[in-house]
């Protein structure tokens, strides 16, 4: 409970807030954490909607030759599944995160501008109804279209006039460029914060590698995202005033938009990837009781993966038609990126030999984490040795291999994120029953799901058909698939009770439930407004241990 | 209960600066734009002479020596508004401000004669071929750059003219002259890319 | 025990037994898809490799430094780094990819620069939404969904090499069992070959999202027995029939606007916009995979082809059952 402040109406015992003043807190807050926490919430409801679409998507696909939907209906699904998973869900992640934790991390009392934090948040709420929006608002005058179905790539020609009716790939456009235009706002922020705020003392190599990834994830937005806003004004331009830039009947080529938007993509899904790496950072260090190994090694490693991921994209259009000069120059800078990418790997696994391993909640999901990126590493190699590629590009093989990556990777680090911060947000920890029903459920639905998918892959099953014929050795395979989803939605169904039920009735969790080493655990839990009350000085890069254990600090290895 | 102020450790006593936000914020605002030029600056190289039909950049495009020079003259100008601006000389920075406006505005005005020629004499539109979309838009995208610069720096003029301007609002000024320089170096680009080598 | 299972259950699908419309990607039919299964082999094999020992390491991390009971006093040795770990880490890495770049890098080229033979069919595919074009043109024959070639005898090479050109989206053709995919992309020609060696019925799928019917935009690569695939040029290069007793249905077709999408030789019906209907009878299929190509589907199609492949550009033409019976009577004897 706060102290009463006179300017803050509902502080203070006897005071209780309206649901309106609530909501309009919400809605005039610049302040990081509030925002921090928006972000997150959103992205969890955007997470169970897009998670339901898949859902029907599973449904249809369970049995061959099915009609639970329309081929036109399905093909919206997964449109609008991947636009939200990854633009709507991930992206606020690691923006909910980012805001949330770097300034407590480097004892600052806010980001470097609250109010452009505030309007990236606002722009990307906005975009993502837009999206949703479509469903009502793309016939217009036509009547043509309803949600974009144009998959989450939108390959040219098929976004043309011609080829698109309606509004929806417009739609598609537009909610992206609103959100990206939040998303680049936010890594700015991100990025003077980190550089222009930190406590004193801590110089770049104390900060905590969760700042350095959060850092490194923004320099590559502020870079990756501009092409796809290009791409997109380019195609709007094609759309509303006939410009030829994707338009093949006029010498456009179509493989431009395909280059534009996977110079966006790529560095995209590291986006996405490397803020779980950054929990990942943080957590098991803890929970193993040693610093992380090689701290150095692992910024490096970070910056060098996000180099190297702006040069890969064209391994997404191996079977395009480039020369084998082209094939071959993306096959060896995506092999070179399972490196420094290996390195982490290793380096995590360092961090805990050696150590004391408590098996709480975070530290569980960061298990599977390692087991499971490890996996879709590999298969990411397969995919980088072009002639497999050949085969397995635009198969389910791909679409097991990137959902092992974004669910199996950074899902499974956002839940360890949300086991070990919750805390700290709200003063409650988590029930670790729930918890462990849910990590259990998660767990048994993802493999079921995703293990499998692999083989119809490999069965010659391509990926963005709304049904399949029998006899082609796909129905028993896309059915386990499909099973596997009920146990996810029941694992996510534990952790969306746990998370309500413990905002109230969770066990009281006070400052540092973890006994961790980082600054964010050097001031109250739920943090008050203004984060600390004296800005710290810090000597290392694990401060709170330097003063737990005084007669063996880490500024004495420096 | 861990308190923050423990860690106030006394014993070095730290020389610690750290880099402007806003310096920061402005780089990266650079760096993305830069980014996004540059895809639309490839596009443009790409569809060199892959225009299926005509008008065709050297039957139809003259060099825009007079606004090149007063944009690259400009970008001098806001140098010299800034030095009086160090000196306290409000009436310098006034004057060469101003004159900073005037070229964009001339470079504007030259652009605009530019594009009115082409469509309505040369029939070249950005829906006409390769040529004309990439040409409108790569040229109009930092078009459109330069009307934002020069509102603001219009507000700045405005703001001066109020007597509105302070010492402190030296940092905020010279944020403002990083995003005219860029707009500059920009058209440097888009003008080798387009008048010289796309010809 | 889940990976266990999920190993088990690849490797059994895997190298089951080939049960005919099962088009697995580990049992090729002669090169290019061969040349890619043995690259593969060595692929999955240094995945397995680091698969195995990082696992085992992870596992024994885990086991062996959990933390015991009552053992919470005193943290363990704090380690920071080490300069050599680290290097050995990124060198030993750096090797395999070193070598496994080395030898991708030859496959490709082994693929794609590969010199057609004098004695290669030319074959041009042309995707449209939602089916296949498939032009021989030194044959002149013109079908649609059904590519016919050659088996290829290792003494006297016979590959088929295949011009893909797009009429609108992008496609891409994929029969995962003859080769590798490739993208059938508007205003860029893609070329790729296939050699197979046993004949059979293969199948394939578009494997570029094209649209509302891409599910149904199905391939079928007919490898004919040494001898045979010539009787079938020939038979494909006959014009239609044009039997009497049919004239009602032919007298409906060339009445109504079908001459507008489609082609039948050796008759005034040109159109190009739909496949050409010369052979009809002659194909396993109808559109491209859509329902089996036997009276009862054919009449359903020509009742209304949205109820077989719903979304597809062949409009329901609103005629009278007789007329429908008169017309499909007509169309089955376009052989």
């Amino acid at each position: 409970m706060v102290a009463a402040n006179p300017e803050i109406p509902w502080t203070g015992p006897l005071a209780s807030p309206s649901i309106v003043t609530r909501l309009h807190e919400l809605v005039v807050t610049v302040d990081h954490k509030k925002l921090g926490l928006m972000y997150i919430a959103s992205a969890l409801f955007f997470l169970v909607v897009a998670g339901l679409m898949a859902a029907v998507i599973r449904l249809q696909l369970a049995f061959p030759n099915s009609d639970v939907v329309a081929p036109d209906t399905f093909n919206r699904l997964f449109t609008v599944h991947g636009t939200a998973m990854v633009f709507f869900v991930g992206m606020p992640i690691v923006a909910g995160l980012a805001n949330y934790l770097v300034p407590l991390m480097i004892g600052a009392r806010d980001m470097a501008f609250p109010r452009l934090n505030a309007f990236g948040f606002w722009m990307f709420l906005f975009g993502a109804l837009l999206l949703y929006f479509s469903y009502i608002g793309a016939p217009g005058l036509s009547g043509h279209g309803s949600a974009p179905d144009v998959g989450w790539f939108a390959y040219a020609p098929l976004t043309g006039r011609a080829f698109s009716r309606g509004n929806s790939t417009d739609y598609w456009t537009l909610s992206l460029l609103v959100s990206g235009i939040g998303s680049l706002a936010s890594s700015v922020n991100v990025i003077a914060t980190a550089f222009g705020m930190r406590s004193p003392g801590m110089t770049l190599m104390r900060m905590p590698l969760f700042v350095w990834m959060l850092v490194v994830v923004s320099a590559m937005m502020f870079i990756a995202i501009p092409p796809l806003t290009a791409a997109q004004v380019m195609l709007l331009i094609d759309r509303f005033l006939g410009g030829n830039f994707f338009n093949t009947q006029s010498g456009g080529s179509a493989v431009l938009w395909q280059h534009f938007f996977w110079i966006f993509g790529h560095p995209e899904v590291y986006v996405l990837m490397i803020p779980g790496f950054a929990c990942a950072s943080e957590i098991i260090p803890v929970f193993s009781r040693k610093p992380i190994f090689g701290y150095s090694a692992m910024v490096g490693a970070t910056v060098m993966i996000a180099f190297v991921s702006m040069g890969v994209w064209a391994h997404h259009m191996f079977s395009v038609g480039m020369t084998s000069v082209g094939n071959t120059f993306f096959m060896i800078s995506t092999m070179a990126i399972s490196v420094p990418t290996g390195i982490k790997i290793f380096n995590w696994l360092a961090t805990m030999y050696g150590g004391k391993i408590r098996f709480e909640l975070p530290m569980l999901c960061c298990l599977a984490f390692l087991f499971q990126f490890l996996i879709a590493g590999l298969t990411g190699i397969m995919l980088a040795a072009v002639p497999f590629d050949w085969q397995l590009t635009d198969s389910y093989f791909v679409v097991a291999h990137f959902h092992y990556v974004l669910i199996g990777g950074m899902l499974f680090c956002v839940f360890a994120g949300i086991y070990y911060w919750y805390p700290k947000a709200t003063g409650r920890m988590l029930n670790k029953k729930l918890g462990l029903w849910h990590v259990a459920l998660f767990f048994i639905g993802f493999h079921l799901t995703f293990d499998t998918m692999h083989i119809p892959g490999l069965l010659g099953m391509p990926r963005r058909i709304y049904t399949y014929d029998p006899g082609r050795g796909w129905e028993i395979l896309n059915l386990i698939t499909s099973i596997g989803v009920i146990f996810q939605i029941a694992g996510v169904a534990c952790l969306a009770w746990n998370i309500i039920r413990s905002a109230r009735r969770g066990e009281k969790a006070g400052d540092d439930p973890w006994d961790a080493w980082t600054l964010e655990w050097a001031t109250t839990s739920p943090p008050p407004e203004y984060n600390f009350e004296t800005v710290p000085a810090v000597r290392s890069a694990r401060p709170l241990w330097d003063l737990k254990h005084p007669e063996d600090p880490d500024w004495k290895y420096e | 209960m861990i308190n923050a102020d423990r860690l106030n450790l006394p014993a070095t006593s730290i020389e610690w600066t750290l880099p402007s936000s806003r310096k920061v914020a402005i780089a990266c605002l650079i760096i993305t734009e830069t980014a996004m030029f540059t895809i639309f600056v490839v596009a443009y190289v790409f569809y060199i002479g892959k225009s299926l039909v005509g008008p065709y950049p050297s039957e139809v495009l003259e060099t825009p020596i007079l606004s090149t020079i007063c944009l690259l003259a400009s970008s001098l100008t806001i140098v010299m508004a800034e030095r009086a601006f160090k000196r306290e000389s409000l009436v310098g920075f006034r004057l060469w401000w101003s004159t900073t406006i005037l070229l964009a505005a001339i470079f504007l005005g030259s652009t605009a004669a530019e594009w009115k020629s082409l469509i309505v004499d040369h029939h070249l539109t950005i829906s006409t071929n390769l040529f004309g979309t990439t040409f409108y838009s790569l040229v109009g995208l930092h078009a459109s750059h330069v009307i934002v610069g020069l509102s603001l720096l219009t507000l700045v003029l405005v703001f001066s003219l109020k007597n509105k301007i302070r010492r402190a609002d030296g940092e905020r000024i010279e944020m403002l002259s990083w995003y005219w320089h860029f707009v500059d170096a920009v058209w440097v680009v888009v003008f080798t890319v387009v008048y010289v080598v796309g010809r | 025990m889940l990976t266990l299972f999920a190993v088990a259950l690849s490797a059994s699908c895997v190298f089951a037994d080939d049960a005919s419309g099962v088009t697995n990607i580990f049992k090729p039919n002669g090169a290019p898809a061969h040349a890619i299964v043995d690259y593969t082999m060595l692929v999955l094999a240094v995945c397995a490799v680091i698969f195995v020992i990082v696992v085992a390491l992870l596992v024994y991390t885990v086991v062996r430094f959990r933390q015991r009971r009552g053992d919470k006093d005193h943290e363990p040795p704090q380690v920071y780094g080490s300069n050599q770990i680290e290097l050995a880490w990124t060198v030993i890495p750096i090797l395999i990819v070193f070598v496994l770049t080395l030898v991708t890098a030859r496959s490709i080229a082994e693929v794609q620069n590969a010199a057609p033979p004098s004695k290669a069919l030319n074959v041009t595919v042309v995707g449209h939404q939602w089916w296949w074009e498939i032009r021989y043109p030194d044959q002149g024959v013109v079908t649609a969904n059904e590519l016919h070639v050659p088996v290829s005898d290792p003494d006297h090479r016979t590959p088929t090499f295949l011009k893909l050109e797009s009429a609108d989206v992008a496609h891409s053709f994929w029969v995962p069992q003859l080769a590798g995919k490739t993208d059938v992309i508007p205003n860029r020609d893609n070329l790729m070959w296939i050699e197979p060696t046993t004949p059979g019925t293969f199948l394939g799928n578009c494997a570029e999202y094209c649209g509302t019917q891409h599910a149904r935009m199905l391939i079928r690569v007919i490898v004919h027995p040494t001898g045979e695939f010539e009787k079938w040029v020939t038979s494909q290069q006959s014009n239609a029939v044009n039997e009497i007793q049919v004239k009602a249905g032919h007298d409906i077709f060339f009445s109504t606007s079908c001459v507008n999408c489609h082609t039948i030789n050796g008759t005034e019906s040109r159109g190009k916009f739909g496949p050409d209907l010369t052979h009809l009878m002659s194909r396993e299929t109808l559109g491209s995979g859509a329902a089996p190509n036997t009276p009862e589907k054919l009449r359903a199609w020509v009742r209304d082809p949205q109820s077989l492949k719903q979304g597809c550009y062949m409009p329901d033409m609103q005629l009278t059952d007789e007329q429908e019976d008169e017309l499909v009577r007509y169309l089955l004897t376009l052989n």
